[in-house]
Parts: structure tokens; sequence; C-alpha cells
């Protein structure tokens, strides 16, 4: 499934969706495909694929926009361990759907850019960690790496290079937290899924203990087009520091929602108006979940933002996940941080106190305050507790629960106030 | 020795070796960061977040307890940003607590409340409803109350990484995680109670203690667990003369944290209804109450009579009486009857193995030992259900400083599972497959069994590198004492060779001696008596007490003062916990009758009987200070040839289990009700 593309995208990762039989690796290869494990085996040494990869500026795509380049070079070049390769195919952020895509209309090319990582920091095996709601992808997905290993671009001595690798998928069980790298390695590993205590991290004490490079799915499909074409070009297509496209994830109350290549730094007003068609319903614009829904929010005033990881960064947000989520003037802003604190509560591995609490919480005490028993003082005391979260939590995913509740309070107190004395929600019933 | 760094923490510089965590680092400037989950010696958890502190230059307040120190770092422990984050930690803890406080057994040594006392709001936010979750039985020993767990995982860390049972897992996410047994709805595990122990909070609680007091109307005795050899310290509390409850209250013995099923809970032998009160005397075929008075006449009467007619005496001692009352009792045989005829039961060879070790001094093993050692090595007994502290320092051994364990066993065990190499063999001809990587263990403790015994273990030490250690297991409380104190027919106190060799154990039960005088044993289970008179002092009516003319009811060693040496030959103090009203001391019944023999003017007491063991028995001369502060020291062996005569008797291990303990394990309701019947025995 796909949405229709827009003349304003900037098409490198989903060049090749569209195209009949696009998952097959006879598509793939008649469209570049492969050609940057060859180039990347017969001109580059592992460290000038590095370079290239730091001189595009790819900032993982997962959320945390960690340059991708310097993460590979902290793997040791020497080390008496295995190394490993893993993509956190485990995409699970509220408002985000992109790497289901990539998987789904061109797994190739996510097979290609786990390669040429293995290459880099001399990774003989690697696994795609795959959302447990994802099932249907790992078919495809294990369709896709069979046909990488009849044609030789798996396994023993790819393309007579001598170099060998092995990829496999894993499925999640449905966790969330397992999108966090150190749960999805426990969980990789057959554990629980629960953060490590970092550091070390990935990179030098990974899965099976083990040097590990661990990206987002995006983040290894991006890497096929740097290496044939140089870092240099991708990191034009974005801003300073934020290179090349980003798939952002149009999502909420907007005309044309889908999934859209644009160059980083694209303007949010832009997004929303000529890409996404607008504001449905003809409403306003109320607010702006700019990455996913851990992200604060951003009031419509505030909107007016190229879509980079600094620019967000600068007011207050975070450009996330890329999943956007528009909200219109009709919607219940109380019931969008429940809904929100619902999902985290869910979610929340229970490994710490503050989050397993908190959450808990904030989600009985959003609940009632909605249903219009709260007090004045319970909006203060939403706050708090989301201040109390912030920060202190073992992962990020106290923080993912506290930023948003923590933003709407403070940017729609208003709407709080308005389902004091058991008055009924304002919005109810405006769909 | 690793380089130290400087660091400041609240504006005391300090200087920590590397690697150290900023949360034992300040406890050494005496600054306490708290925690729930961080418990030293296990895995770090991180999960509790109470030990938040703020870093100069770091970004967000950090956790003291997985924060390496680092040159020049400045912590902050005490600051209104740090205060304010422990404040909220708490009030997410106690959100969904029950605040059951008042009929909490944990109520007054609870960390929740102490924590809660030091930085926690006095009123709660919190009105929504609280997540009810019905209090579950998991064993006889194990509750667990859900609510008021606060899930710091210490539980399933001791039991997995301390115990290497791993019974206790999480089930569930979130606010609805739970900490669950292995099997659904119950436990099935060694029933140490250890992670009710490490529970800060009432969450587990023990099924022997739970809703019988609160904590401040008990005093504590700490002494020594009566049951194995090991010599573990339990803390006993007592109210109005009552043990409650067994636990290892301050850690201060060589057992750490550690207590295993015995030492915890299998105290309630004390009260067993079949517990003897008062003197028996038999009158005809019956055994009847008889007042003190008159029993020890009698026995006193009949000692003396056949002394002058030169009779035969047989004494027969304990492996789980006092130092005091062994050496007492050999004394008593050997200058007041006349007899060498003293032996107890033995269960490891202790005496070949000091004669083995003649010119290699400093080659027995502490406790302390078995945890610093580079490499453990155990030949011929199922260490986790015979000796479970030895078993628990190899574990931490294994976990904190990497031993390699070697095991030399017909059959599976736990230890297979931390060792470098198992060998499914027996005694020497297994020790023969692993010689040559013996050979390179520099640093290596040697736990031996029965397996093990007479001239093998020479040949033991002689195959192993000059520098090991050694430690002959045996079975119980003072089986080490007894032979230290010469309870032996051919050796005086202190290995000295007795002048005329007397009859062994096996002997003195088959001979028809004139009188077998048996204190604190069970020598006649499945077999009549061959001798004409018989006294016993004893606990129960056992196999051999019904066979007695005479009963003495005998403390317990709960009841007594006085000391024990353990397996590796540490000598520790027992103080006496719970009263005892009708029976007497093993020590004290041998002084009435020495009293009334016409031997002693007044009743010996421990103390006078310690102290002539420090002065006359090798090895035994301990530093008093030590001693009564309740520490254990470790005694010297001979390091000379022991001079044996006659044929060495039989050394036979009771094969104890976890959930038994010889005929006195028979007598702790607690041990049969959890014991897995069938499912756990030590094999030969």
């Amino acid at each position: 499934m796909y949405n229709a593309p827009h003349p304003l995208e900037v098409r490198i990762l989903t060049r090749r969706f569209g195209l009949p039989n696009s998952a097959s690796i006879d598509t793939y290869l008649a469209h570049d495909g492969y050609k940057a494990i060859e180039k990347a085996l017969a001109e580059m040494t592992p460290d000038k694929i590095i370079e290239e990869v730091k001189a595009s500026a790819l900032r993982g795509r997962g959320g945390a926009g960690f340059p991708a380049g310097l993460k590979w070079s902290f793997v040791p070049r020497q080390s008496p361990k295995p190394k490993y390769i893993v993509v956190n195919a485990d995409e699970s952020e509220p408002g985000t759907c992109k790497d289901r895509l990539l998987m789904e209309n061109d797994p190739h090319q996510l097979i290609e850019g786990a390669l040429i990582a293995a290459r880099a920091v001399d990774a003989h095996a690697g696994y795609i960690y795959v959302r447990g709601e994802y099932r249907y992808l790992i078919d495809i997905l294990d369709r896709a790496i069979g046909e990488a290993y009849q044609r030789g671009y798996l396994g023993k001595n790819i393309l007579g290079s001598g170099f060998d690798f092995d990829l496999h998928t894993h499925s999640g069980a449905g966790a969330y937290e397992c999108g966090e790298e150190s749960a999805l390695l426990e969980s990789l590993e057959g554990k629980r899924g629960i953060p490590r205590i970092r550091p070390p991290f990935p990179a030098v004490v990974g899965a099976f203990g083990c040097p590990t490079v661990l990206n987002n799915v995006e983040t290894f499909c991006s890497v096929p087009w740097i290496i044939l074409n140089g870092g240099a070009a991708y990191a034009n297509l974005g801003t300073r520091k934020n290179g090349g496209t980003r798939l952002f994830c149009l999502s909420g109350h907007i005309n044309r929602p889908g999934v859209y290549e644009l160059p980083m730094g694209f303007p949010l007003p832009r997004m929303i108006e000529e890409v996404g068609g607008g504001v449905w319903k003809g409403r306003k614009l109320k607010a702006v979940i700019p990455g996913g829904s851990s992200c604060p929010v951003l009031k419509a005033e505030e909107t007016n933002l190229p879509m980079d990881f600094d620019s967000l960064q600068a007011a207050g947000s975070m450009l996330g996940s890329g999943g956007v989520v528009i909200i219109d003037e009709d919607t219940c802003m109380v019931k969008a941080a429940l809904r929100i604190m619902r999902f985290y509560a869910h979610e929340s591995c229970g490994w710490c106190i503050p989050c397993r609490e908190g959450t808990m919480w904030l989600g009985k005490l959003l609940t009632r305050f909605h249903a219009g028993a709260g007090t004045m003082s319970d909006i203060d005391l939403i706050r708090e507790l989301a201040q109390n979260m912030l920060g202190k939590t073992f992962c990020p995913l106290g923080d993912a629960a506290a930023l948003p509740t923590i933003s709407i309070v403070k940017k729609f107190r208003e709407e709080f106030e308005e389902h004091l004395n058991g008055r009924k929600c304002p919005h109810e019933g405006k769909g | 020795m690793p380089e130290l760094v400087k660091l400041t923490i609240d504006g005391k510089e300090i200087e920590v070796p590397a690697g150290t965590l900023v949360i034992n680092a300040a406890r050494q400037v005496g600054i306490e960061i708290p925690a729930f989950c961080y418990y030293e010696g296990l895995a770090l958890q991180a999960a509790c977040r109470m030990c938040l502190v703020e870093v100069e230059k770091a970004p967000k307040l950090l956790t003291a307890c997985t924060l390496p120190v680092a040159k020049d770092m400045i912590v902050r422990t005490e600051t209104p940003q740090v205060a304010a984050a422990r404040k909220g930690m708490l009030e997410f803890l106690l959100a969904n607590h029950p605040l059951d406080c008042p009929v909490c057994d944990k109520g007054g040594e609870c960390e929740l409340q102490d924590m809660t006392f030091r930085y926690g709001a006095g009123e709660s936010r919190f009105s929504e409803e609280k997540q009810h979750i019905e209090e579950q039985q998991w064993s006889p020993v194990v509750f667990f109350d859900r609510p008021r767990c606060i899930l710091c995982f210490r539980c399933v860390r001791i039991c997995n990484e301390g115990m290497g049972v791993a019974a206790l897992g999480v089930i569930n996410r979130g606010a609805r995680s739970e900490i669950a047994p292995n099997k659904g709805d119950h436990l099935e595990c060694d029933e140490c109670g250890m992670c009710i122990d490490i529970c800060p909070v009432g969450a587990l609680t023990s099924g022997i203690y739970r809703y019988k007091t609160r904590p401040w109307e008990m005093e504590y005795a700490g002494t020594i667990c009566t049951h194995c050899a090991d010599g573990c310290k339990t803390t006993l509390s007592v109210r109005n003369g009552r043990v409650i409850r067994g636990n290892n209250r301050d850690h201060s013995g060589i057992n750490g944290e550690f207590l295993c099923v015995k030492g915890r809970y299998a105290f309630d032998f004390l009260e067993h209804p079949e517990r003897l009160h008062q003197p028996l005397v038999r009158r005809g075929v019956e055994l009847q109450h008889a007042s003190w008075k008159e029993a020890v006449a009698l026995v006193a009467a009949k000692f003396n009579e056949v002394r002058e007619r030169g009779g035969a005496f047989g004494v027969i001692g304990s492996a789980r009486t006092t130092n005091e009352e062994n050496f007492y009792l050999q004394k008593f045989a050997r200058s007041w009857l006349n007899t060498n005829n003293i032996d107890h039961r033995r269960s490891g060879d202790v005496v070949a193995l000091l004669d083995a070790l003649a010119g290699l001094p400093g080659s027995l093993a502490t406790t302390a030992d078995v945890y610093h050692a580079g490499a453990v090595l155990i030949v011929g007994a199922d260490l986790a259900q015979q000796h479970p502290l030895l078993s628990f320092q190899v574990r931490a051994n294994v976990r904190h400083h990497g031993a390699r364990v070697y095991v030399v066993h017909p059959h599976p065990q736990r230890e297979d599972k931390v060792a470098a190499q198992v060998v499914r063999a027996r005694g020497l001809a297994g020790i023969g497959q692993i010689r040559e990587k013996l050979a390179g263990e520099q640093s290596l403790v040697v736990l031996f069994g029965e397996h093990i015994q007479g001239a093998d273990v020479r040949r033991l030490v002689e195959m192993l590198p000059a520098t090991a250690r050694y430690v002959a297991l045996v079975d119980y409380a003072n089986s080490r004492g007894a032979l230290d104190m010469g309870l032996l027919p051919d050796l005086l106190p202190g290995y000295q060779p007795a002048p005329a060799p007397g009859l062994s154990l096996q002997e003195m039960v088959g001979a028809s001696l004139d009188v077998l005088w048996v204190v604190g044993a069970n020598p006649l289970q499945g077999r009549a008596r061959a001798s004409g008179f018989l006294v016993v002092q004893e606990l129960f009516l056992t196999e051999t007490a019904r066979q007695a003319d005479v009963v003495f009811p005998a403390a317990a060693a709960y009841e007594k003062t006085g000391s024990f040496t353990n397996v590796c030959g540490e000598v520790q103090r027992l103080k006496k916990g719970p009263a005892v009203a009708g029976p007497k001391t093993d020590l004290e019944i041998m002084g009435l009758l020495a009293r009334q023999m016409g031997h002693e003017l007044a009743p010996p007491l421990p103390e006078a009987v310690f102290e002539e063991i420090r002065r006359s028995v090798a090895g035994y001369n301990i530093p008093y200070a030590t001693f009564v502060t309740g520490a254990a020291s470790a005694t010297q062996y001979p390091n000379g040839p022991i001079a044996r005569q006659g044929s060495s008797e039989l050394i036979r291990s009771a094969r104890d289990t976890l959930f038994t303990s010889g005929t006195l394990g028979r007598y702790c309701s607690v041990l049969n009700s959890v014991r897995e019947r069938d499912l756990v025995r030590v094999e030969e």
C-alpha cells in the first residue's frame, strides 16, 4: 500500500515504490540494485565507507537523530568477538509508518544497506528485528533475503570478494519498549524486553555481548544511495548537519494523509498545506505533533518551522521518528493527552519506578479529569507528575510520556479548565 | 591494584579505586545515598531511581548506583533538586502502595517507611483507585503481597545469582508487572527465604513469622546455626522467651547476608511437643518422670560403682554439642571414668587431612577463602544440599571474581552450572582426569567429602599444588569441634595421641559394656542396646533414648552459650536465645554428675571451660576479643604428623539434604513441611 506520490517529494529511498514487483530482486537489480555494495566491495575500504556516511550527514531515523557515520566509527576495529548488524524494524511510535513501507515495497534496499554497514565494520551476521504486529513483513523480508542468497548478495564470498554476511529476520512480540535499542537487544537474545544500563553502548557491547551496529530501517535504506552518489550529494539534499531526505508520515486531521519523502528542512506549513492538502473538513489547525507521539506538541502558531532535527529542538520539540500528526481545532487536547498517556501506560515495561507508576497514575488521573471529575489542583498535579518523570526514568520511554503531557498542559491549560466542575467535554461528539 | 581516582562528593574530597561506583564511594566518606534496588554483590538494576545525584556538567540527574567515579567528578547528593527527585520517586512508589503498615510484618524495619520518613511527603496526592491483587502463598514459608511490592527485583536477583535457583521472575509489564514463582502458583526451590530477607518492604513475608509480633517487641540473639557444619550466624528474634524468627539481621557473620532454610526456619524443634522437659528413669519396664536430684544421684552412684570395680564404660559424644561440652565430656571420661572408650559419629576425614598437611602450614581454607580463591575443586559432595553456605560462596566467587570451579562427582549437582569442568567420576580417579589443569591452579581451594578418606587424603594432597588449601567436609554444626576436642578413642584434644586407644563408636554399640553414656547422639537407631546401663542426654525420646535407663532432658544449642568450630575450623560463639525451663545444658548435666561423684565443687561454667580449651588445646589459642564480639577465629592445626592407633573408623556422611538434619531434622516441622519428597536427595 502506498499513497500517491506528491510532486514536491524528492524520491531517493522511495524511488522504486510503485514499480511493478518493486519488492523483487529483479526490479531492484534493474534500478541500481546492489550496485552500491559492488562499488563498496570493489572500490572502497571499510574506513572509506564510514567516511562517506559521515560526509552524508545522515542522522539516525529512529528518532534520536544520532549521526550514523559516527555511530559506526565507535565499533572497535579489532575485536576478538564477532560483530553484528541489527536493523531496528520495531516501528511502534504512534504516528509513524514509514519503515513498514520501506520493507514492504523495497526490502532489498534495506538488505543492501545492512550489507554495506556490515562491510564497513567487518560484521558477518545481522538481524532484522521486526515489530510483532508487522509479522506479514517477515514473509516479504524472508523472500527477499532468500533471493539475495540465491543471487550471491548474501552468504559466503559475496560477489567473489571473500566477504561473508548472513542476515536473519527476528520477530518481536508486540512491545513498544523493544524499539529502544538496548531492550531490542535483550529481546533479540530471547530475554524480557527491558532496557540495559548504558554505557556500554551497543557499538561496544551489543547483541550477545558483542560490538553491534544498530540502526533504524530508514537509516540503513539511505546508505546504498549515499555510497552510489557520494556523501556530499546526499548531504546537499538537506540542510547543514541534517543530510538527505526524510520519510514524513502525515496523519491525523489532514486531507491527504500518507508517507512523503521530502528533503530535510522542508517547511512544516508547506508540508501541511501543499503536500498534505491542508487540514481536513475546512477546519483550522490547532496543533501538530511533529515527530511521533513522544514529542512535545506545537501550537498552530508555532508551526512555521523547517523540519530538521536542530530546528525542532530549538523550538522545544523533536523531529523524532517523522510521524507528523495534524490536530484540528475541534480536538479536545485533554483527550489527546489522555490517549497518549494510555498508550505509554500500556507500553511501560515496568522496570523503573517513575515510568511504571507515573504513566499508571497519569493515565488514571487524566481519565478522571476528562470525565469532568477533575479539580483545579489536578491540572498542576498532572504537570508536576510528568515533570517528576522527566529525565529521571531508566530509558526514554518515561520522557516520551512526560514531554507531550507537559507541553499540552502548558500550552492548552484553558482546555483543562473547561473540563472543571463536572462540565462535559466541550469537544465531545465533534469527530 | 587499580589506580586511584580523586573526586568530590558533597564537598568532601575522596580518593577511590577506578571503577568504584559513586554510591559506594560516598559510603566511604559517610554519605548514604538511598537506594532500593541497589544491592551490593548483585547485578545492577538502576530501577528505583532513588539514588539520583547531581553531577557537575551532567545535563540531568544520574543514578549513583551505576555511575563509576571519574577524575575530578563533582557529585552533590543532597541538593534541593535531588531531594525533590527522591520525594517524587517515593510519591510514585506510595501511589499504589496499600499503606497497611499497621498490620504489615515489615513495619518498623521497612526501607520504604524509613525512606519516606527521610525524604517523603506527609500527604498523598493520589486519589485514584489503587490496584488490588490478592495475597498469594507460594510455599509454606513464602507469601507474596503484590500491592506492597515496589519491584526492586532484589528477590529475583538473589534467587538467580545468589542461590543459582532462579525460581522467581517477572510477568506482565508496566504497572501490572508482578513477581512470579517458577511453578505458576507456587514455588519449587530451596525455600531459603533469601527473597524474604532481601525484600525491602513487606511484599515477601515469612510463613513462619507473619502476623506474630512487631519487630520492636523482640530481643535479638546472634548465635550459630545448629544444623550443618558451615557455621552460619543466625539471629534469633526472641519474644517472651520464645524464638519467633531466625534471620541474619546485621549480616555480621561469616555468612554475610546468607542463610538457608535450616538456619532461617529450623528452630521450631525447640517447642516440639515431644521435647523432653524432665529427667526419665526406668522403673520396671517403663521410663518414668523423676526429679533431677534422683536421676543425677542414680547415675552418679552407678558411675562410681562401675569405676570402682573396674567395669567398662563407653562414651558417645555429639557433633552438635559445644566445644566446651565436648572437651568436658572427654575430660570426664578420661579422668573420672578412666576410659578412652569415647567417640562420636565421624562424617569427614579431618584427621587424615591434618596428618597429610603436616609441614604445610596455612593449608586449611576459611569460609572467606572459598569466596576469594582463584579456583575451587569440589569432590564427592553435593555442596548446594549439604553445605549451602560454601555453595553460596562458590557462586559468589564465580560471579565476582570469575573463579574456575571443578566438580568431581558421579552425579549431577548445582555447581555443574558454574563449573569450568565437570568430571562424572568418583574420588581420586576423577581428579586424575583433570590433574594437569589443577596443577596450574595456584590459588586452589579443595572441598572434599566422604569419597576421599583414609590413605586417599594423603594421595590427594600429593597430587595437587603445594599452595592448595583444603576443607574436609563434615556434617554437623560442631562435627569439626568434636574432633578437635578429642572425642576420639585414640586422640586427645588437639590430636595428641591417647596413651592406650579405646573402643570406637562402632565397637561400643556392639560391645556389652557396663555403662554406655550417650550425650546428644542417636547411635542405637535401628539396633538394640548391648550394654548393661544406658544413660542418654537428649532433647527428644529418640531410638537411643527410648532404650535408656536414665534420660536427661538436654538444652539445644540455641539455649546455651559456648562455641562451635565450623567445617573450615573457625571458632564462633553461641549466644543463648530463648529461655528454657526444664532441660539443662549438657555441660550443666555433666557438672551435676561430676559434683555428685565428688570431682567438682561447683558447676563448670562455659567461659571457664573455654579458657581451659584456649590454654590447653593446640590451635585454640584464639584472640578472646574476637571471640566475645561474635566474630569467627580460624584455629591452627598441629602441623605435624598425627599418630593414629588401631584401624581407622568408617567415615560416612549422613548425606542430609537442605530439608533434613539427621535426627534433629525429624523434629523440625518447617523442614518437613517444605521438603519436596523424593525430589531432593544427596546421591552417594
